[in-house]
């Protein structure tokens, strides 16, 4: 594997950086918007531009400072960190013209605050992705815990409070508490904390050392939402909903489930989990995870807290596809970082065009909303198909894998896991779309008048739905990535 | 010139403040000017011999050419090089960014401000600078009586605070003195070099230990380590805030310093950490000072008292690291002087800056304060992160050098201590942050608080203060570049 030394992975974060200007032009609401799709296109640009590179089996590092003797601030793009980063840059784009059109819409204030630490907290997770030692990746971890609690608090009400206290309590007490420690104790085993194909703690402690190491790891980066430090999801959906769109259906969610990816291929070594069996350890951590997810989310009746609950589901699907250790599983685990967050964005979005459009924010009060919003709610039916994992839907390819995946494996247990689940999933999503197309003329709660939210809530939704449904048919960018990031992973060169 | 640098970092203050006395009567306009310039002066100085020391190693200043052991001896090297080019800084940047407050505060008294502050700073070079234990003291003696008048100079109850940090600091300094008078008796001897190469002789001695177990229970007491930290809380909160801001970075982190000499480079090496049962003792007094610490701080209800207390907790990083006994935890020590001093200057300038606009300082005040004083408020988020251990602010390395000690050493008690800080500096300052943020309550969720009365600081507050919150990221990024070059040589090779 070649290796090249390029400053595009730091361009891609400084270009969303762009806080300077967004401020200087906090009059011109206009301008504002205009250099936050500029940073976007920027972003995306500089990410998109490497993907030849890595395509081509090569590996793109830059050091920025050498922070400690023996440990620097790093960067380095491989397959899996430039999945990551596409899907976020990508979607990126989308949600500034949905966030434009939402936070216009409700004529929210504190607009360039909210434009400002969106694109802060684009830059952590890009940083995330490109990171090439814990202490990169620990550094922008935090970095986006408080880039995104004044989006998560943006409302300023007493319920913001609670929920940012929430927020703060499980993202920094897992970070500080657990994650700091393990990262200490590593460096302390190895002396280095560099990501490396084969792990780098194999041979350097006991097994029930590496155990409480894994533990920690897993639970500390909360921000993977694995019971039960999951709580802070569903309590983070009081903010508006372009960020819980972005940053808690893809940026800070992925940004949990990538760093367990992370520290399980890169510290730990799929190697030294299958010798110590620790894989199953962590498989049946994210089955109950999944399964209890998925059974919370059946009863919840306001929409946002019911595809949060769902969120933390399908988390634990990519935790549980890294953690069964075989190829397919591993592929369909990074596949499904992308797959799940075309999806769910999509559903955000709809949650969010329904709330502008009619100020709804509960299940039973849409019923029959199909036919006063039916783009929308058609674009959720696309979105909620994907998410279930049916065709023709990005969501089942991922699935897909992570089923072969659990039968390479020979774990039938966590073969049912996936299917059980996934009929979970139908049971609480299909009856939304249901009740919002069928239902008889008296029930329906809505006049049968087309009455869409404005152009800007309704255009990004169709675009990542058609996006989900194109996925099926073309996986190849993301799933060729994914494909590379195993083979890597698992030892290939 | 150039040569004469450590004692000129010394004279020149200490003749500033006498011309600043004078020029009070005089020219009154001078006076600040003057400060400036001679803070400034210094600041080059120590930077200077920094760079001398870095580049070519430690070197010695016979004072008036007297050789030791009759005259004194300025012994610079990487460790007090580094610590006196901080606190060079720190005083400097302190009064650029305070002058506006000290007019307020102190009125027509302000030009004995400035002259009280040139001579705090000319007592804390020397103790930095000083190879002799007695001058040490007389040092210590011309920092502390400074430091009295300079805290007895703010309103209402800081006479009270200022007498009770007299008692205080007094009977710190004479257990030190008693310390240091027990080692000539034995040793004959005051230069710390001499004492050195003595004191191997005399292991099993009685009164060496006796002197050694007096004077670190001396700077324990100045350093305001947990259960002796009774009079730091008061004299800080009651102290006007230039003053404040001043002696917050210098008094602590200097003492810890000089601890850091005593043990190292007077006593011998194996001595402190060796032959002596001292260092597991230490490292429990620091994990109890911290715990302790953090939890009075979340009782307090203004923020320079939760401040002070934040300021004991540290206190307890440094000393739990340097009697860990092993490298790392001796450079998170070393490192941490630098960054905690960068770290309470940023934080108490910022206070500074709220408390001259604020009405009280109570947290109540500072509702709206994000909205009013953003610039302020982003100066205390960054000491804020800081003081929790975010990457990229100085205060997470120092944290992770003080953790990987304790790790190595095997200390999970100390482990322990420092998270449960950082947890608890998190609640502390989201706390506050969250005032500032949220309240006053909007009644819809779109909140438009209310208009409070009042602004801004305004921009020659701001700038220094900027600066400083910069520093704190910049001096993260240096940790590197300082443990390798400057705090590796000033950890003698026998610590592994």
């Amino acid at each position: 594997m070649n290796t090249l030394i390029t400053v595009k992975p730091l361009l891609a974060i400084l270009a969303a950086l762009c806080l300077p200007p967004i401020l200087a032009s906090s009059r011109s609401p206009n301008a504002r918007e205009a250099w936050t799709f500029g940073a976007a296109l920027t972003m995306f640009g500089v990410i998109a531009s490497m993907l030849p590179a890595v395509w081509g089996g090569a590996r793109l590092e830059y050091t920025l400072v050498q922070v400690l003797p023996t440990v620097s601030i790093a960067f380095r793009v491989d397959a899996l960190g430039l999945l990551f980063a596409l899907v976020s840059s990508s979607l990126w784009i989308v949600t500034s013209l949905y966030s434009v059109g939402y936070m216009r819409g409700l004529k929210e204030h504190a607009q360039t605050r909210f434009f400002s630490f969106f694109a802060f907290s684009l830059a952590a997770t890009v940083g995330v992705a490109f990171s090439a030692n814990l202490l990169t990746l620990y550094l922008f971890y935090e970095m986006l815990s408080f880039a995104t609690y004044p989006l998560v608090t943006h409302h300023q009400d007493r319920e913001a409070r609670a929920s940012g206290r929430k927020y703060l309590l499980y993202i920094l007490g897992g970070s500080i508490g657990l994650v700091l420690p393990a990262m200490l104790i590593v460096y302390h085993l190895t002396g280095t904390l560099e990501f490396s194909a084969g792990g780098i703690l194999a041979g350097k402690a006991g097994a029930a050392q590496l155990t409480a190491l894994l533990v920690m790891f897993v639970f500390g980066f909360a921000k993977a939402a694995v019971m039960p430090f999951h709580s802070w999801l569903p309590a983070a959906m009081v903010a508006p909903t372009p960020v819980s769109a972005l940053l808690h259906a893809v940026a800070v969610v992925k940004v949990g489930v990538f760093s367990v990816v992370r520290v399980v291929t890169g510290i730990f070594g799929t190697g030294l989990l299958t010798e110590l069996n620790l894989g199953t350890l962590v498989a049946t951590i994210a089955s109950v995870t999944i399964v209890a997810a998925s059974l919370i989310a059946l009863s919840q009746d306001g929409l946002k807290r019911r595809l949060a609950f769902s969120t933390i589901g399908q988390l634990s699907y990519i935790v549980l596809g890294a953690a069964l250790l075989s190829p397919s599983a591993l592929t369909g685990a990074m596949l499904h970082i992308a797959m799940h967050a075309f999806g769910k964005i999509t559903l955000f979005f709809c949650a969010g065009a329904i709330f502008v459009a009619t100020g709804k924010k509960f299940i039973s009060e849409m019923k029959g909303i199909g036919w006063r919003m039916p783009l929308t709610m058609s674009a959720f039916f696309i979105g909620a198909l994907s998410v279930i994992g049916l065709p023709p839907c990005g969501g089942f390819i991922s699935k897909w894998h992570l089923v072969i995946g659990a039968l390479e494996a020979d774990r039938i247990v966590f073969l049912w896991v996936i299917l059980v689940s996934s009929i979970l999933n139908a049971a609480y999503f299909l009856p939304i779309v249901y009740q919002a197309f069928f239902c008889s003329p008296e029930e329906a709660l809505f006049e049968r008048r087309v009455q869409e939210a404005p152009r800007w809530c309704v255009v990004p939704p169709l675009v990542t739905a058609a996006a989900s449904v194109a996925l099926f048919f073309y996986p190849q960018p993301f799933l060729q990535l994914a494909r590379l990031a195993t083979r890597h992973v698992l030892g290939g060169f | 010139m150039s040569a004469h640098f450590p004692a000129l970092i010394v004279v020149s203050p200490l003749m500033a403040a006498m011309v600043v006395a004078i020029l009070a009567w005089v020219r009154p306009g001078a006076c600040l000017p003057l400060a400036v310039v001679t803070l400034a002066g210094s600041l080059w100085a120590a930077a200077g011999m920094l760079w001398r020391v870095v580049v070519s190693g430690p070197f010695a200043y016979h004072l008036g050419n007297w050789p030791p052991p009759i005259g004194i001896a300025y012994q610079i090297d990487h460790l007090n090089a580094l610590v006196l080019t901080a606190m060079a800084a720190v005083a400097l940047v302190n009064l650029l960014a305070t002058w506006r407050h000290a007019r307020r505060d102190f009125a027509e008294r302000v030009n004995y401000f400035y002259a009280l502050y040139l001579l705090f700073c000319a007592g804390t070079y020397g103790i930095i600078v000083t190879g002799d234990a007695f001058n040490l003291f007389v040092l210590l003696e011309i920092t502390s009586i400074s430091g009295y008048a300079l805290v007895g100079m703010g309103k209402r109850d800081a006479a009270l605070a200022s007498l009770n940090y007299i008692f205080m600091g007094t009977i710190g300094a004479s257990f030190y003195l008693l310390g240091v008078g027990y080692l000539y008796l034995v040793t004959g001897t005051l230069n710390m070099a001499d004492l050195a190469m003595i004191l191997p002789r005399l292991y099993g001695n009685k009164v060496v230990t006796a002197a050694f177990i007096i004077a670190m229970t001396g700077l324990f007491m100045k350093m305001a380590l947990f259960p002796l930290h009774g009079w730091l809380p008061n004299a800080y909160s009651e102290s006007s805030s230039p003053v404040r801001s001043l002696i917050a970075p210098l008094t602590t982190k200097t003492m810890v310093y000089v601890m850091v000499r005593v043990a190292l480079y007077v006593f011998p090496v194996d001595f402190s950490f060796g032959h002596l049962a001292f260092a597991q003792p230490a490292v429990w007094l620091a994990v109890t000072s911290i715990v302790a610490a953090s939890l009075m701080a979340l009782s307090q209800t203004s923020l320079k008292r939760m401040l002070a207390y934040v300021l004991i907790a540290e206190v307890g990083y440094m000393v739990g690291g340097f009697w860990l006994g092993n490298r790392m935890g001796m450079t998170g020590a070393i490192l941490h002087i630098v960054n905690d001093a960068a770290m309470t200057l940023c934080a108490f300038l910022a206070v500074g800056s709220l408390r001259q606009q604020l009405a009280d300082d109570s947290f109540k005040a500072l509702r709206g304060a994000f909205r009013r004083m953003p610039w302020t408020m982003a100066v205390l988020v960054v000491a804020g992160l800081s003081m929790i251990g975010v990457p990229p602010t100085c205060g997470f390395f120092s944290k992770w050098y003080l953790i990987g000690g304790a790790l190595a050493a095997g200390q999970w008690a100390f482990v322990g201590a420092l998270i449960f800080s950082s947890l608890i500096n998190a609640v502390l300052f989201f706390r506050i942050f969250e005032i500032g943020f949220f309240e006053p309550f909007a009644a819809s969720d779109h909140g438009h608080p209310p208009d409070l009365a009042y602004a801004e600081a305004p921009a020659t507050v701001i700038a220094p203060m900027l600066v400083t919150a910069a520093g704190l990221v910049v001096l993260g990024l240096l940790t590197g570049r300082i443990v390798t070059r400057i705090i590796d040589a000033a950890i003698p090779a026998a610590i592994l």
